[in-house]
């Protein structure tokens, strides 16, 4: 503690020069937690999928429907515990720019299945006695201005047609990774009102007793559909959104090399900094060394300031980002969630004081191995 | 007493014997000190004169653990600093040693105090027990009142008194001053040189000065003159 001083001193020395260093740091640590949150929103499905959930999709491709009639069969077999399925909709609201996911779900076996998902009792109800009932997630109601009761037009494109809807139900997610821009309606009202596909499902999802049997499971039920009309691929949750980001592009290359790239300018500018700002001071640092300093200490007081430096504008940087994220998605709803986790805060903060240590140490070398009769002279 | 001969008993407090230096620079060997003997009690005052080049500072260098020689062996208190690591040469200068510069050498951006206050930065003392020692040598260097001041605040005088409250802050057993009044206009080197002495004889420090102004060197017991690394003359100094 008795070298804070010391320390501070130093990086008051340039307050330009320093203010404009840390700056650097604040960009790029807020950058950093734009880019892990808008990852999060790719890949946030990943990271919270069930660990005993397991989705069933058309061998052939994910668009290519499953028989509703292998619920049933689904139900039945061993080590299977619950069974829903899902229809994806692709409807269009107002406008083709409000795109959100929208699903037609068996609701009693969806909520069972999801119960991260929580909707208010008297809603359900309103749901379960509405054919043409529907749930919005708490964002997406939030992003349209919608509430319960109102009605909600949607142009099917797979389904051609208007399709009204009775806004019955908002749902919250209960871990703040939830998605909370799905709408679902009701299948019943699906296969009423199609005119082809009916007795389909888009996929089905099911949860296992036994986790650790979820690969056993899989495979004997992709074997049991085998050579059928309708062969099936199984796979866990966590897989499935994964390729289902996938399709997306390969969002998690783009936000490492864009972090890559932002982490590796960083360090040359505080490198470059650092070694400034040790260079104008060799006078003082052989004073130092003349007056007792060990070479590790000097060491250790520029390394310090290099942390010093890195943490600073990394507090900030990443202070900014959450900040920003708690304002919601910018997008208006097209990121299904916004979220920097904490986590992510710790690992940015490791980053930078990573940066921060990388930048300092030759500088922070080169003050080590200085000799002091040498630097004296240059005084 | 002051010995040049290199026949003193080995009891003084800097015993130096056939102290050699020399540099390579490119192909030529360049000799800055050759055989330099030195004793000197506690107490003593040292004057070192002679032109530049002649070794004067690389001596000081030598005797303060800042710089190793090329052979010829230094004894301080005891400790003969030239068989010393360089961590242990550190940690021995930090005990030993006080410097006084000729431009001062302060660190711009920490006030009188704290300027003052680093070398006990390295020793165990609390926050409080610094304060204390530190005002103590700001008053003894009559800078008690410039203690916030920082060194662009204050006259070369004053930073050099500042630059000698640090040296003496840690009750160094010897003080070696590089051209302490060099920077200075007559009146305030006459003050540094006073206070330098009060050093001397009031507080018994032993003090090793390399310096060009004869009024300076005058008050010493003992002059010395090198040239080009070889003591050529001796005043004060015991047959």
């Amino acid at each position: 503690m008795k070298y804070v001083r010391l320390i501070w001193a130093n990086l008051k020395r340039k307050k330009i020069r320093t203010t404009l260093t840390i700056g650097s740091f604040v960009v790029a640590l807020f950058l950093y937690g734009l880019l892990v949150t808008i990852r999060g929103a790719f890949t946030g499905g990943i990271e919270v999928a069930g660990a005993d959930r397991l989705v069933i999709i058309n061998k052939i491709s994910l668009i290519m429907p499953l028989p509703y009639s292998y619920k049933e069969r689904l139900v039945q077999t061993a080590g299977v515990k619950q069974v829903t399925f899902a229809t994806w909709f692709g409807g269009v609201y107002q406008d083709e720019r409000n795109f959100f996911p929208q699903f037609s779900v068996e609701h009693e076996s969806w909520r069972v299945m999801y119960p991260e998902y929580v909707i208010a009792p008297e809603q359900w109800a309103a749901l379960e006695a509405d054919r043409q009932g529907c749930v919005a997630g708490r964002a997406l109601a939030k992003r349209f201005g919608w509430k319960v009761g109102d009605r909600i037009p949607l142009r099917g494109t797979i389904w051609p047609g208007t399709w009204e809807f009775n806004l019955r139900a908002i749902y919250a997610g209960t871990r703040p990774e939830d998605d909370e821009t799905q709408f679902w309606f009701r299948y019943d009202y699906l296969e009423e009102r199609r005119a082809f596909g009916k007795g389909t499902v888009g996929w089905y999802v099911l949860r296992v007793a036994d986790p650790d049997q979820s690969v056993e499971v899989a495979k004997g039920l992709d074997e049991r559909f085998s050579n059928s009309a309708w062969e099936t691929k199984t796979e866990p949750e966590k897989a499935f959104a994964a390729s289902f980001v996938k399709q997306m592009g390969n969002i998690e290359f783009l936000v490492m090399t864009i972090g890559s790239v932002v982490f590796f300018t960083l360090l040359l500018v505080a490198g470059n900094t650092m070694a400034i700002s040790v260079r104008e001071r060799v006078g003082e640092l052989a004073v130092l060394k003349t007056v007792g300093f060990s070479d590790r200490s000097v060491l250790g007081l520029v390394l310090a300031e290099a942390l010093l430096i890195a943490g600073q504008g990394g507090i900030i940087g990443l202070g900014l980002a959450k900040l920003f994220t708690l304002g919601g998605d910018p997008t208006g709803g097209l990121l299904g969630v916004f979220y920097l986790p904490f986590s992510s805060l710790v690992l940015g903060f490791l980053l930078t004081l990573t940066v921060g240590a990388v930048a300092g140490l030759l500088p922070a070398i080169g003050a080590m191995r200085l000799k002091v009769v040498d630097a004296l002279r240059r005084v | 007493m002051i010995r040049v001969d290199g026949k003193g008993d080995g009891n003084g407090l800097i015993r130096v014997r056939n102290l050699d230096k020399k540099y390579q620079r490119g192909s030529e060997e360049i000799h800055v000190l050759q055989g330099l003997n030195l004793d000197a009690d506690a107490g003593d005052f040292v004057a070192f004169m002679g032109p530049s080049g002649s070794g004067k500072t690389t001596l000081l260098n030598l005797v303060g653990g800042l710089d190793v020689p090329s052979s010829g062996s230094i004894t301080v208190a005891g400790d003969e600093i030239t068989a010393l690591s360089t961590g242990k040469l550190t940690a021995w200068r930090a005990r030993h040693v006080g410097f006084i510069f000729q431009m001062y050498n302060l660190i711009p951006v920490l006030n009188a105090f704290q300027n003052v206050e680093l070398p006990l930065l390295l020793t165990r003392l609390s926050r409080a027990e610094r304060r204390k020692h530190v005002e103590t040598a700001l008053d003894l260097v009559g800078l008690a009142d410039r203690m916030t001041h920082y060194p662009r605040q204050l006259s070369g005088g004053q930073e050099q008194r500042v630059a000698i409250a640090r040296a003496i802050i840690a009750d160094p057993t010897f003080l070696l001053c590089d051209e302490p009044t060099g920077d200075l206009d007559r009146k305030s080197a006459d003050e540094i040189m006073n206070l330098i002495g009060r050093l001397v004889h009031e507080h018994g420090k032993t003090v090793l000065m390399v310096t060009h102004d004869p009024r300076a060197a005058e008050r010493a017991e003992a002059v010395l003159h090198l040239e080009k690394g070889v003591l050529v003359e001796a005043a004060g100094v015991a047959a």
